[in-house]
């Protein structure tokens, strides 16, 4: 008897396996590749504003205060539905947000923001990506988090949401400071 | 005819000239660019290697690591600084750290425990069953 229930004991073993192994991956974003930079100072750059090619920021100008650092381009559709989102943060006055203008030109870079608003404090403008290696960024939306220290906190690969800035971004700004 | 033909070399070209960003300045540098450009992972497609990928990123970290070869660094330079910026997913062979040990030698653990229980098995077998004298087996030789 049991020697002629072993096969189906074996295959409800494997099938229940198979389900825990689809439910632990679901809902999850496997290609997001984790930031190794969080708990260690934000890359060393200096990238021009949006618009104002001769005003160079460095990563030491933006020391002082937490930053939101978001990377965006006219030319990513996922940026525009988080774009609401990040909105909302920005005129909320939780925290600082600055654009990072990811491969994009400038003409394009500001009629996206004619058409949508912007809501940063501050643009950086790399047109090239070259900084954007140093940053570990390799697309858009991508999403960091910076404490006054000037210590990458939080990195968020693809839109933010609003469950994001509650349950993430919020409780990492407070506990940090 | 010769433009149908420029057309139609045209049409296949597209693909090579992402992969192959410059002109290389020797044979040992274009060497050393195919190897660990196909040893490096794309990021944002991570079935491809930097060698095969089209994506925006894959370009640029593609001339990244032209600029580095050029710059004289190491392989193990560049393999660093890869890391130290995307982690060890750019990288198609993980680092023999305590952290990986598991995925290095876990297929020969698994052969190990195999090995072990088929000559288990073998032995109780042999043990349960007696050898039989077969008549054959009677002295001569055949």
């Amino acid at each position: 008897m049991m020697s002629r229930l072993l096969p189906l004991l074996a295959f409800i073993a494997l099938a229940a396996l198979l389900f825990v192994g689809v439910r632990m991956n679901s809902g999850k974003d496997n290609s997001a590749i984790p930031s190794p930079l969080i708990g260690k100072p934000a890359p060393e750059f200096s990238l021009p504003v949006l618009n104002q090619e001769n005003r160079i920021i460095k990563t030491s100008d933006l020391k002082g205060r937490p930053y939101l650092l978001n990377v965006w381009g006219s030319w990513c559709p996922a940026c525009q539905i988080e774009h609401p989102v990040i909105s909302e943060l920005a005129r909320s006055g939780k925290l600082k947000v600055v654009g990072y203008n990811y491969k994009d030109e400038t003409d394009a870079a500001n009629k996206w923001l004619q058409q949508f608003g912007n809501p940063y404090d501050l643009i950086l403008f790399d047109d090239s990506g070259r900084v954007a290696l140093d940053w570990g960024i390799y697309g858009a939306p991508e999403t960091f988090l910076i404490d006054a220290k000037g210590i990458v906190r939080w990195k968020h690969v693809g839109p933010i949401t609003p469950e994001i800035i509650e349950q993430e971004i919020l409780p990492a700004l407070e506990s940090k400071q | 005819m010769k433009k149908i033909i420029f057309l139609a070399l045209l049409l296949f070209s597209g693909n090579l000239l992402a992969i192959d960003p410059t002109d290389y300045r020797s044979a040992e540098e274009e060497q050393r660019f195919r190897s660990l450009a196909a040893e490096l992972r794309c990021v944002m497609c991570q079935n491809q290697s930097l060698a095969d990928s089209n994506a925006m990123i894959a370009k640029d970290l593609r001339l990244e690591l032209l600029t580095l070869i050029r710059e004289g660094k190491s392989d193990d330079e560049i393999k660093q600084f890869m890391v130290s910026r995307y982690t060890d997913f750019v990288l198609y062979k993980p680092p023999m750290r305590p952290g990986t040990w598991l995925l290095w030698f876990g297929p020969f653990l698994v052969l190990f425990v195999g090995i072990g229980i088929i000559f288990m098995i073998v032995r109780k077998r042999s043990a349960a069953m007696p050898v039989i004298k077969t008549q054959e087996d009677n002295g001569q030789e055949w």
